[in-house]
């Protein structure tokens, strides 16, 4: 049977009229029924048109694994390429072509694993693409093995004595790197999803969202007690910024414990003034302590913008570079660089 | 009192000292001052890996050797007629690099006893007759230059590390060597720091009028002026040849240049050029690792620039994924190979050309791109132009091989007029109201250029196999293969586009074609004159495109009844011609790291020619 999937691909969209039909390329998504990444999908399609940029004005760039597919279905200028790779092909697109809508496509496997090294440089960078990881805490594609996020004892198909690694924790990771964006989303709340990305997509540098992804073949139920509405609504801790920590409808709190450590304590028995208020753009550290009051999402765990700071952004540092040299020494002159220094004429 | 000026045809100059001695220095100064001359030459550095070994030991020299003539040359030479030595450990690291009889420049302050057992001589080599047959002359260097220097009122320190500039100055007088070339230089260095620019003037002059007046040195050199064709020339090195070569192609296609890169010997040297060029518009990117530098280079060719990323061999190895991905994204990139000697980390400040098969055949599948290499320093200028053309034309990767040697040494380039130099147009696609089908084909196979921000021909590209003309995901088993034989045939259809390959045959009776490529053209054409002098028919070609060949090589090989491809690795460039031609070529062998000699290639040739 021929595995070809078509590809229009000639969107003509007009900036103020968009939908989501101009970011729907014409590919049909191959995911597994069920998968998480539907959602995703279908929200960041639907969210693109009201940044009014064009599809022609946009690249998705992802890498391998399952995330790496959703290039194919954005009907944008997409990039797929080689296996953790992706954030640095984004720096090199961003970089020459400033005007465009730069996003990141990875995974677990794929941004933390393969390609941490890349992930933590365009971070420290600030380069203005935007990373949206998708965290379901196994190798899909491959078939079920732990990832560089599976928490430890994990029972996988290459570990089936149970899982001796440590996790990352993509949040402190990221807050750890300097990153001047960094939030966390679950893929089944369309709303906070959305108003995440938005938050992302305004953000001048490199935002890092981390998408609690179910994988319901290889990994399900992983998120449970965050995606789950019945039990999400006890757990989910949703940070705004500005706004005390509250969370299990009210009954529940984040506060300064003892030793300056952040805890869970119930809100009854929290003077009001103890309670944590979010400041999202305050030192990494306040940041760092919510990205820890969890050992994982099996425990109460933080959802929102967890940090958001301004630095300038790597590509228009590169640009001011360009044009200060212009300025100094006028611009480049080939006959003249090829016959600076000691010349001599013969006759 | 006038001295005797003795006419030479050619000299072999090599400077060596510790690290901190200042030799490439004193050794480029030198070669300025040839070049302004008019003399033909050319220049090999050699330095530790080590930024600065144990002073004193033999692994903290670093040397430096011009040979210049009256005559055309195309080799830094075998044999030094003349060695400076700033120390003990310069001589024991050197002394065998001169040839019998030469001459040697000793610092005599230098040699003390704890230098010498640093050195680790087991007995003063001035006295124990080491020295035997060389002429030597024992100099205080630096107690003179320290003398010459009093009242101006810098320490002793750095009176003392003036002593290259002494040692110029006598081998200038030497060699007549104007000395303007040097006092405008020093001035243009350290003219804003009055007492370093008077010591090292003091030291300089020094050096000069002690050749002039003291009874040590019965003789100086002569070599005339290079018949040389007119124009205006400069000296130039391959690391910066390469570089503007880039620059060049940049204006001469109207894209921007974009460098990515990681720091690695001997590569390093072209992320330094091109990054003090920003007012041209060139971005450089030092990358995080040697695979980001690829891939943001890859991500910068999709958005319509002329991308490119340098390395040696082991960043070579490190991309080789990300090259496969710009074969199959069929992408215009440019890979910068400076090859050095390996394998793993080898001999990172030496020169080696074992590199070839690497960018053959580095990659996983069948993943086929043009190579081009560089045979001179001032040909990295227009092998450069000729990478960029391929790449932008034929949308393909395109490794550059050059090498530690020709990026290091340097040699007179007549400089070219700009507008002399081939344009490059890079037809980037544009809608024109049909679907947009990006693996379509023009005639030479090449497909359209699509960039980002350009309405209507949104598209993916991506490492999973393309269908032929939607560039759709296929895992078609028909489609594949047909992939697979465009990709090739498209790389295999530049060999119309290239020059066919020259021989150099004066005699038209040659038995024997000495093939090369890369940066021992020097040395075969050194050999090949002298074995020739020798009343020996051989023949030339050296090969500038390496894959694919140019379209009359085989006939060419076929034409010789012998082939002797002499090479800085194990026969790579023998074992494809042999494969490709199935001719019987053999193989001249040399992997220490240092160029091959012309001494030694001319007894091969002899040796193969008497078989």
């Amino acid at each position: 049977m021929s595995d070809v999937i078509e590809n229009g691909g000639t969107s003509r969209g007009d900036a103020s009229t968009l939908t989501k039909k101009e970011f729907t390329s014409d590919q049909e998504p191959r995911w597994c029924p069920g998968c998480g990444d539907y959602a995703i999908l279908s929200a960041v399609q639907a969210f693109m048109p009201e940044l009014g940029i064009e599809p022609h004005k946009t690249v998705f760039v992802s890498g391998i694994g399952c995330s790496g597919r959703f290039t194919y279905y954005m009907d944008t200028y997409g990039m797929h390429g080689i296996h953790g790779r992706a954030p640095a092909l984004a720096t090199g697109i961003a970089v020459a072509a400033p005007e465009l809508s730069v996003w990141v496509v990875t995974g677990d496997g794929d941004g933390l694993s393969i390609g941490g090294n890349h992930l933590i440089h365009a971070l420290r960078r600030n380069v203005d693409i935007k990373i949206l990881l998708f965290n379901n805490q196994i190798y899909g594609l491959t078939k079920g093995q732990y990832s560089p996020t599976s928490e430890e004892g994990k029972v996988t198909k290459s570990t089936p004595f149970g899982s001796v690694d440590h996790p990352f924790n993509p949040i402190a990771l990221a807050l750890g790197v300097e990153a001047t964006f960094v939030a966390r989303t679950v893929d089944n709340d369309r709303q906070h999803l959305t108003e995440v990305l938005r938050r992302a997509a305004q953000h001048k540098g490199t935002a890092f969202v981390e998408i609690y992804q179910n994988c319901n073949v290889f990994n399900d139920g992983a998120f449970d007690l965050l995606r789950d509405k019945a039990q999400g609504k006890h757990n989910q801790i949703r940070l705004e910024h500005g706004e005390p920590i509250v969370f299990d409808e009210g009954n529940r709190c984040v506060r300064v414990g003892e030793n300056g450590r952040y805890e869970i304590a119930p809100t009854a028995e929290t003077d009001p003034d103890g309670i944590v208020v979010h400041d999202a753009h305050g030192r990494p550290s306040l940041a760092f302590a919510l990205a820890h009051l969890s050992r994982g999402p099996d425990e109460p765990s933080c959802i929102g913008v967890f940090h958001e700071v301004e630095r300038p952004v790597y590509g228009q540092a590169i640009q001011h570079q360009l044009q200060a040299a212009k300025e100094r020494l006028g611009a480049g002159d080939l006959d003249a660089l090829l016959h600076v220094g000691d010349t001599w004429t013969v006759e | 009192m006038s001295k005797a000026v003795r006419e030479r045809e050619r000299i072999v100059v090599r400077f060596a000292g510790d690290s901190g001695d200042g030799m490439q220095l004193t050794g480029d100064r030198f070669t300025s001052a040839t070049a302004v001359l008019g003399n033909d030459l050319a220049t090999l550095p050699d330095f530790p890996a080590e930024i600065r070994a144990p002073a004193g030991t033999v692994h903290g020299v670093s040397a430096f050797q011009i040979q210049f003539a009256s005559n055309d040359i195309t080799t830094p030479g075998d044999h030094a007629d003349v060695l400076v030595a700033m120390n003990p450990a310069a001589l024991k690291a050197d002394l065998d690099k001169v040839g019998k009889g030469g001459v040697l420049i000793l610092n005599e302050d230098s040699f003390t006893e704890r230098n010498v057992q640093k050195a680790g001589y087991t007995a003063d080599p001035l006295q124990d007759g080491t020295l035997d047959g060389y002429q030597v002359y024992k100099v205080p260097m630096t107690s003179i230059t320290v003398r010459a220097t009093e009242g101006i009122g810098i320490g002793k320190k750095e009176s003392e590390r003036a002593k290259n500039m002494f040692a110029l100055g006598l081998v200038s007088w030497m060699f007549g060597r104007p000395t303007e070339t040097t006092l405008n230089w020093l001035e243009k260095k350290f003219g804003s720091r009055q007492e370093i620019f008077d010591a090292n003037v003091a030291a300089f002059k020094a050096g000069y009028n002690f050749g002039e007046t003291t009874e040590l040195f019965a003789e100086s050199y002569k070599v005339e002026a290079a018949p040389q064709v007119p124009g205006t020339y400069r000296n130039i090195d391959g690391a910066t040849a390469l570089a503007w070569g880039l620059i060049a192609a940049s204006e001469r296609s109207g894209l921007p240049l974009f460098y990515a890169s990681y720091p690695i010997t001997p590569a390093s040297e072209l992320l330094h050029e091109l990054s003090r060029h920003k007012n041209f518009g060139v971005v450089t990117i030092q990358a995080e690792d040697e695979i980001a530098a690829a891939n943001i280079a890859l991500g910068a060719a999709f958005s319509g620039q002329l991308a490119v990323t340098g390395t040696s061999g082991p960043g070579i190895d490190l991309k080789a994924e990300t090259i496969g991905l710009a074969v199959i994204m069929e992408l215009p990139m440019i890979i910068v190979d400076v090859q050095r000697a390996g394998p793993s980390t080898g001999m990172p400040t030496k020169t080696e050309q074992a590199d070839l098969l690497l960018a053959m055949y580095g990659r996983h599948g069948e993943s086929p791109l043009p190579i081009v290499s560089a045979s001179t320093p001032a040909e990295c200028f227009t092998a450069a132009l000729e990478a960029a053309r391929i790449a932008v034309r034929y949308r393909t990767p395109v490794i550059l091989l050059s090498d530690t040697f020709i990026a290091n040494s340097s040699e007179p380039w007549p400089i070219p007029e700009v507008e002399s130099l081939p344009s490059i147009e890079p037809e980037f696609a544009t809608p024109n109201g049909q679907d947009f089908l990006p693996y379509s084909r023009d005639e030479k196979l090449a497909r359209p250029w699509a960039i980002p921000g350009t309405p209507g021909l949104v598209h993916r590209i991506g490492g999973l196999e393309r269908q032929d003309g939607t560039g759709n995901i296929s895992y078609d088993a028909a489609n594949h293969e047909l992939m697979t034989r465009l990709r090739q045939a498209k790389v295999d259809g530049i060999a119309d586009d290239i020059p066919a390959l020259e021989v150099e045959d004066p005699s038209g009776e040659a038995e024997l074609l000495v093939l090369g490529w890369g940066s021992s053209l020097g040395t075969i054409t050194a050999a090949v004159a002298r074995a020739r002098a020798d009343g020996r028919s051989v023949a030339t070609a050296h090969l500038r495109h390496l894959n694919p060949f140019p379209t009359n090589t085989g006939e060419i090989v076929r034409a010789y009844r012998k082939v002797l491809i002499p090479e800085m690795n194990m026969g790579q460039l023998a074992a494809l011609i042999r494969a490709r031609y199935l001719v019987d070529a053999a193989s001249y062998s040399k992997v220490q790291g240092l160029p091959i000699f012309a001494e030694e290639l001319e007894h091969e040739i002899a040796r193969v020619l008497d078989e």
